[in-house]
C-alpha cells in the first residue's frame, strides 16, 4: 500500500497543497493573497518538477491503474514547468483588469493534477479520472469573467463541446472495455492484436474522435477559436500549452499503451486527423484579423503536426511528437507573453493591426516576436524548423511520404499567416503605438523565447534525449 | 430472451438522441444539459450490461465513477449558464453568438 502511495507522492503533495492554500485563503486574505498564490504555486510546480526530474523510479501503483516512466516523466515535467511559467505571466495582466481571484491559481492546481494523472493513466478509468479533473476545471477558469458575455460564453461552448467529447470517449471506453474484457492497458493490449473484433474497432474510433476533441484537431476543432478568443488571454495562453501537452501524451498513452499492436488499425485514422488539421490550421487563420484566434488557428496546425509524429507508430516519431510538443510550447509561451501585454491606452486590445509599425515603438519585443513569427512557421535556422523536421523525418521513415509532402505544403500556407504578422511590424502603416509600460516577466519571457529559436541544435539542455528515453519508454 | 445485444441497441440508440439532440436542437441550452446526460447514461446502461455479461465488477464501478463525474458536471455547467444569463438575459441556442467560428 504504501509502495503504491509513493508512486502518486507527488500528486498527492499538490492536492494536499491545492486544498490546504484553498482554506487558507478562504478564512483569511482571499483575493488579497492572489498575488502570493500565484507566485507560491508557480514555486510548488517548479520543485514537483525538479522533484519528478531528477527521481527515477519506475513503476506502477493500484493494480497498474497508474504507469510511472520515462514517458510520463518527461510529460509531467513539460506540464508543470509551463503551467508555473504561465502562472507568473497571468499575475501582472489579472491585477490590472481587476480578475485577481485567489481561485485562479488553485484550479490550476488542479487542473495540473489532473493532467499529471492523465498522462500516466495505466487503465481506462484513471485516465477518465484525470481528463475529467482537468477539463472541469478548465470550464470553470474559461468563464473566470464572470460579468464579460465573451467569457461566459466561451466556458458555456466549451462545456458544451468537450462534455460531448468526453461522451464520445466514455462510450469508445465502454465498448472496449466489454470487447476486451478489462478497461486495463495491459489486458486491453492482449485483445487488440491480430484479427480485432469488430467492437473493440467502433470503441477504438469512439476513443479517438473524443481524444481528437480534446487535442483539438479538425474535424473536432470547432470549439477552439471561439474559446481562446473569449477565454481571458493568461486562461487562453494556459489552455494553448500545458493541456494540449498533456492531451497528446495521453493520445499517444493509448495508441500505444492500449493499441500498440494493431498500429495500422489507428495509423490511417490519425494521419488523416493530421492532414485536416494541419490544412484547416493553415487556411483558416489566413482571415483572422484577431490574434487570439489566429493563434488559435495555429495550435490547431501545430496539433497536425504533433499528431504525424504520432501517426508514423514508431519509437522515432513519439520522440518527434514530444520535441514538437516541448518546442511548441516554449514558441507559444514567448508569443502570448507579447499579447498579454498588447494594450492601448491602458484598455486590450487583440486586433492584429495593432501590431503597425511596432518596430519603431518597441524594437526589441519586434525582434523577439519575429523570432517568434519564423520559429513558429517553421522557417530555418530556429528552433520551430528542427520541430517539423523531427516529424517530416519521422514520417518518411515510417513509409508515409504522402502525409510529409502535404505537411510541408501546409506548412508553407501557413507561413504566409506568420509573416504578414512580421510585414505589420516592420513595414505597416503609422498607427497609434502600443502602450510601453510592459512588466519585467513579461520581457524577460518574450526575450528568453526570442534568443531559444536561436539556439542551432535541439538537444538544447538534454531536450533531444530525454523525449528518446520518453518514447522509448512508451513504446515497446 | 433478453441478451448482450439488446442492451447494447438502447444504449446506440440513446447515445445516438443525445448527440442529435445537441446538434439539432435550436431552442434551448438546457435541453443540451439533457442530451448530455442522456449520452453518459447510454454508456451507463453499455458498462453494466457488459459488466454482467462478462461477470466482471469493474464496469459497475466505472458506472458509479460516471454518475459522479456526471453530477459534478451538470453543477459546473449549470453554474456557467447561471452566468451567462446574467450577461445576456436569455439561454436561446441561437443567441450563444457573439463570437463567430
Amino acid at each position: 500500500m504504501s509502495a503504491d502511495l509513493n508512486i502518486i507522492l507527488p500528486e498527492i503533495v499538490l492536492a494536499v497543497y491545492a486544498l490546504g492554500a484553498l482554506l487558507v485563503a478562504v478564512y483569511t486574505g482571499k483575493d488579497a493573497l492572489t498575488r502570493p498564490l500565484i507566485w507560491l504555486t508557480a514555486a510548488v510546480f517548479v520543485v514537483v518538477a525538479f522533484w519528478i526530474g531528477v527521481s527515477s523510479e519506475v513503476g506502477t501503483g493500484f493494480t497498474a491503474m497508474i504507469v510511472k516512466d520515462g514517458f510520463s516523466r518527461f510529460a509531467e515535467v513539460t506540464i508543470l514547468l509551463s503551467a508555473a511559467i504561465v502562472l507568473v505571466l497571468s499575475q501582472d495582466y489579472m491585477a490590472r483588469f481587476g480578475l485577481s481571484k485567489f481561485e485562479y491559481p488553485l484550479l490550476i492546481t488542479l487542473a495540473v493534477i489532473g493532467m499529471m494523472v492523465m498522462v500516466s493513466a495505466g487503465n481506462l478509468l484513471t485516465l477518465y479520472m484525470g481528463l475529467e479533473l482537468q477539463s472541469l476545471s478548465m470550464y470553470v477558469v474559461a468563464s473566470m469573467r464572470r460579468d464579460n458575455v465573451k467569457s461566459t460564453e466561451a466556458g458555456l461552448k466549451y462545456f458544451v463541446l468537450g462534455a460531448l467529447s468526453s461522451g464520445l470517449l466514455l462510450y469508445g471506453i465502454s465498448l472496449t472495455y466489454g470487447y476486451a474484457g478489462s478497461t486495463e492497458f495491459a489486458a486491453v493490449i492482449l485483445a487488440a492484436s491480430g484479427e480485432v473484433p469488430l467492437g473493440l474497432l467502433f470503441g477504438l474510433v469512439f476513443m479517438l474522435a473524443g481524444l481528437a476533441f480534446k487535442v483539438s484537431a479538425a474535424p473536432f476543432h470547432m470549439w477552439t477559436p471561439d474559446v481562446y478568443e473569449g477565454a481571458p488571454t493568461p486562461v487562453t495562453t494556459f489552455m494553448a500549452t500545458a493541456p494540449k501537452v498533456a492531451a497528446i501524451c495521453m493520445f499517444a498513452r493509448v495508441t500505444h499503451d492500449a493499441f500498440g499492436n494493431v498500429v495500422e488499425d489507428w495509423q490511417q485514422i490519425i494521419a488523416l486527423l493530421s492532414v485536416l488539421s494541419m490544412f484547416v490550421g493553415a487556411i483558416a487563420a489566413i482571415g483572422q484579423r484577431d490574434i487570439k484566434r489566429l493563434m488559435a488557428y495555429s495550435s490547431i496546425a501545430h496539433m497536425g503536426y504533433a499528431l504525424m509524429g504520432l501517426a508514423a507508430g514508431t519509437v522515432g516519431g513519439v520522440e518527434a511528437m514530444l520535441l514538437y510538443m516541448a518546442i511548441y510550447v516554449v514558441m507559444n509561451i514567448g508569443t502570448f507573453a507579447f499579447i498579454l501585454t498588447m494594450t492601448r491606452d491602458g484598455l486590450e486590445t487583440t486586433d492584429i493591426m495593432s501590431l503597425n509599425r511596432l518596430s519603431e515603438a518597441r524594437p526589441g519585443a519586434a525582434l523577439a516576436l519575429l523570432l517568434l513569427m519564423f520559429s513558429l512557421a517553421g522557417i530555418p535556422p530556429t528552433l520551430g524548423f528542427f520541430a517539423k523536421y523531427a516529424v517530416l523525418q519521422a514520417a518518411v521513415d515510417a513509409g508515409l511520404v504522402w502525409l510529409a509532402v502535404l505537411g510541408v505544403i501546409a506548412s508553407v500556407i501557413g507561413a504566409f499567416y506568420y509573416l504578414r504578422i512580421v510585414y505589420y511590424m516592420y513595414f505597416g502603416e503609422t498607427e497609434a503605438p502600443l502602450d510601453n509600460d510592459v512588466p519585467v516577466v513579461q520581457m524577460v519571457a518574450l526575450a528568453a523565447s526570442g534568443i531559444l529559436m536561436l539556439a542551432l541544435f535541439p538537444n538544447l539542455l538534454g531536450l533531444e534525449p530525454a523525449a528518446a528515453a520518453a518514447a522509448a519508454a512508451l513504446v515497446r | 430472451m433478453i441478451g448482450l445485444e439488446h442492451y447494447l441497441t438502447v444504449a446506440a440508440a440513446l447515445f445516438v438522441i443525445g448527440i442529435f439532440g445537441i446538434f439539432l436542437n435550436r431552442k434551448n441550452v438546457i435541453i443540451i444539459l439533457m442530451s448530455i446526460e442522456l449520452m453518459l447514461l447510454a454508456v451507463n446502461i453499455n458498462f453494466v450490461a457488459f459488466s454482467g455479461f462478462l461477470g466482471d465488477l469493474t464496469g459497475q464501478v466505472f458506472t458509479l465513477f460516471v454518475l459522479t463525474v456526471a453530477a459534478a458536471e451538470a453543477a459546473i455547467g449549470l453554474a456557467i449558464l447561471v452566468c451567462f444569463f446574467r450577461n445576456r438575459g436569455t439561454i436561446d441556442v441561437e443567441d450563444v453568438n457573439v463570437m463567430k467560428g
